[in-house]
């Protein structure tokens, strides 16, 4: 059994005088222990949402869950928020995007990793404090005993990612959900980051979701990718299948909008046309469909279901065909 | 809900949201003061206050006589105060007592009343706002809608009504009342800024390692809301110093004859004397003023270094 089964999750904002609006609309996925799934799609896709959703973070006030969470057999989804709290930091960590903000700015990096370490294990005093620099030691910050003393404004980016993915798997949580982590942090230190991740995936075996727009990250670190469209999955792969044979329009989109070193000079970047907020609602057809190139009458006549065609998890009613893809990967 | 009310509330919270851009806290105050000494208008503000605190601490010591004697009683005609004189540089009041060592000594009142009350307006508005910011909800509500109330009073009207009430005017009533006009101001300062915290990446990360609330509250947020209470409460030392004198001025402050105060005295000079001798009511006048300049220049300042914005 799965260690995070997510069985349709929904997350809907509730506004008095406003229709309630569906961030996430039927999210169903699952993670092993040491496997790495992606969660990818553009800004307000519901990558987010879905993240703050598993760890009971999301607002109590105008905000409806529903769906199942099973984390190791309970849903948490159905805890109180004192049982959530337990586990929040212990079973399940989150990385967040910036790690600049993500520190408390008057508070030493030291006592934001070892807090965890009294809250969850007991730890105190000098026992925390050794523990802590171990941490450190162990994320490749150097000179950790000096750094636990320092400031989150005295460290670099790197470091202070470093020093949020410490405290993040100071209990060795069994799941790690890291939302854009490397987004902040420029491209040699993003480097290094995924390597930390992967390190740490291989040897703790510790569950990953991976929260990216960014498909150099999916291509560098997931096993498993699920792309996700106006709050529900259109496709799910492995890595390898999603870049070699993309087959919703939209991950064929996404996929060809990254420059390659291989195209001609002068040559257009391919993007996909319009925004999300051209979306229709997933109730009247392809929530894609007014963006696609693929669109067909029935895109918007009927609404699209998540297929298992064998080798992958496709929502759509007129995929791209391997021929027309042209573009090796 | 009157326009002042809101006039005040908004800017308090425009306030309190600078202090959701804070970043870097105790460095910050460090990197404040460093900026802060480097700001001749500082300079001056942080001069004038300490000469004040200096002069309150050791008035006795710096005042020539004794500021409650009638040195020269038996020469006063028709309660007419006694121009200057040696050994009276400032000459006396309508009771032969010399005029400097009562300005001298003065001082020690408006220190003791002004940071009392800023202390007492700050605790209590610390409270009342801190729960408001740390809770929400209805809470928050039920102690917004009480700070509106009091906010609603233009200050020296509610603290003047608040000193009338009084069975006995002492020193104390004053200091009350002066307190009491702050609170709301403080409050809604640290309730604005508590608030902000909430809504920050830090804040939500701690939630995510599962750090209970007592600990988000009192190591996460207040810390983080801070600084625009620092700063109002250096503001409101000068306001506090101003009004207290007000309420003495018209008569609402401590009633015994030999207590030398700024105000009672400010009151006395221009109502009585000051067509003979002008300088009774100017001398008090001047000190008050200068003294609320001086906290005000600190302040003011201390909000420029401690503004995120400013920082390099």
């Amino acid at each position: 059994m799965a260690l995070l089964d997510v069985r349709d999750l929904k997350v809907n904002f509730t506004r008095r005088g406003s229709a309630p609006f569906a961030a996430v609309d039927g999210v169903t996925f699952s993670v092993e222990p040491g496997q790495t799934v992606g969660l990818v799609g553009e800004s307000g896709c519901g990558k987010s949402v879905t993240s703050l959703a598993i760890m009971g973070l999301l607002p109590k006030t105008g905000v409806d869950v529903t769906g199942q969470v099973m984390f190791d057999g309970t849903d948490l989804l159905r805890l109180s928020d004192r049982e959530m709290r337990d586990r929040r930091g212990r079973d399940i960590g989150m990385i967040f995007q910036d790690p600049l903000s993500s520190l408390n700015p008057v508070v030493p990096i030291g006592v934001q990793v070892t807090e965890v370490l009294e809250r969850h294990r007991n730890m105190k005093g000098k026992a925390a404090k050794t523990e802590a620099e171990g941490l450190l030691k162990s994320v490749g910050i150097p000179d950790p005993k000096r750094r636990l003393s320092e400031y989150p404004h005295q460290l670099s980016g790197g470091m202070r990612q470093r020093a949020l993915i410490a405290s993040a798997l100071a209990c060795r949580p069994r799941l790690l959900i890291a939302d854009e982590p490397t987004t902040a942090l420029d491209v040699t230190i993003q480097a290094q980051i995924l390597a930390l991740l992967r390190r740490l995936v291989e040897e703790m075996g510790t569950a990953l979701i991976m929260i990216t727009h960014d498909l150099g990250v999916v291509a560098g670190l997931c096993d498993e990718v699920n792309v996700l469209y106006a709050g529900r999955v259109v496709e799910n792969s492995d890595r390898h299948r999603l870049f070699a044979d993309p087959r919703h329009p939209y991950t064929h989109g996404l996929l060809g909008s990254v420059p390659r070193l291989d195209s001609d000079r002068g040559e257009p970047l391919p993007a996909i046309r319009g925004s999300v907020n051209d979306n229709i609602p997933w109730q009247a057809g392809c929530a894609f469909a007014p963006r696609c190139e693929n669109a067909i009458n029935h895109c918007v006549e009927e609404t699209p279901t998540l297929e298992n065609d064998g080798l992958r998890l496709l929502r759509c009613f007129n995929p791209v065909v391997p021929a027309e893809q042209g573009a090796k990967v | 809900m009157s326009g002042i009310a809101t006039q005040k509330r908004d800017k308090i919270d425009a306030l309190a949201a600078t202090a959701a851009t804070d970043e870097g806290g105790v460095s910050l105050i460090v990197d404040a003061f460093r900026r802060l000494a480097r700001n001749p208008v500082a300079i001056v503000g942080a001069a004038i206050v300490l000469l004040f605190v200096l002069l309150a601490i050791f008035a006795p010591l710096i005042a020539p006589k004794d500021p409650t004697v009638r040195y020269l009683i038996d020469e006063i005609r028709q309660n007419t105060p006694l121009p200057p004189r040696p050994g009276f540089p400032l000459g006396t009041d309508e009771n032969g007592r010399d005029l400097l060592s009562r300005l001298i000594v003065g001082s020690r009142q408006s220190l003791i009343v002004g940071v009392m009350a800023t202390l007492i307006g700050l605790v209590a508005g610390m409270i009342i706002g801190g729960i408001a910011g740390a809770l929400g909800g209805w809470v928050d509500t039920i102690l917004m809608r009480f700070t509106d109330i009091l906010l609603s009073v233009p200050s020296l009207l509610l603290a003047i009504s608040i000193a009338a009430l009084a069975a006995r005017p002492s020193q104390w009533t004053v200091i009350i009342a002066v307190a009491i006009v702050s609170v709301p101001i403080f409050a809604r300062l640290l309730r604005g800024s508590m608030l902000a915290q909430r809504n920050t990446d830090h804040v939500l990360a701690a939630r995510a390692l599962g750090v209970r609330e007592n600990t988000i509250v009192f190591r996460h947020m207040l810390p983080n809301s801070l600084s625009p209470v620092i700063v109002q409460a250096t503001l409101t030392l000068a306001t506090s110093i101003i009004d207290a004198a007000a309420l003495s001025f018209l008569g609402l402050g401590d009633p015994d004859p030999n207590r030398a105060e700024w105000g009672s005295m400010l009151g006395e000079g221009s109502r009585v004397y000051f067509d003979v001798r002008p300088e009774m009511a100017i001398y008090p006048g001047l000190a008050i003023v200068i003294v609320a300049l001086g906290f005000t220049l600190l302040g003011e300042s201390l909000r420029e270094a401690l503004d995120p914005k400013n920082r390099r």
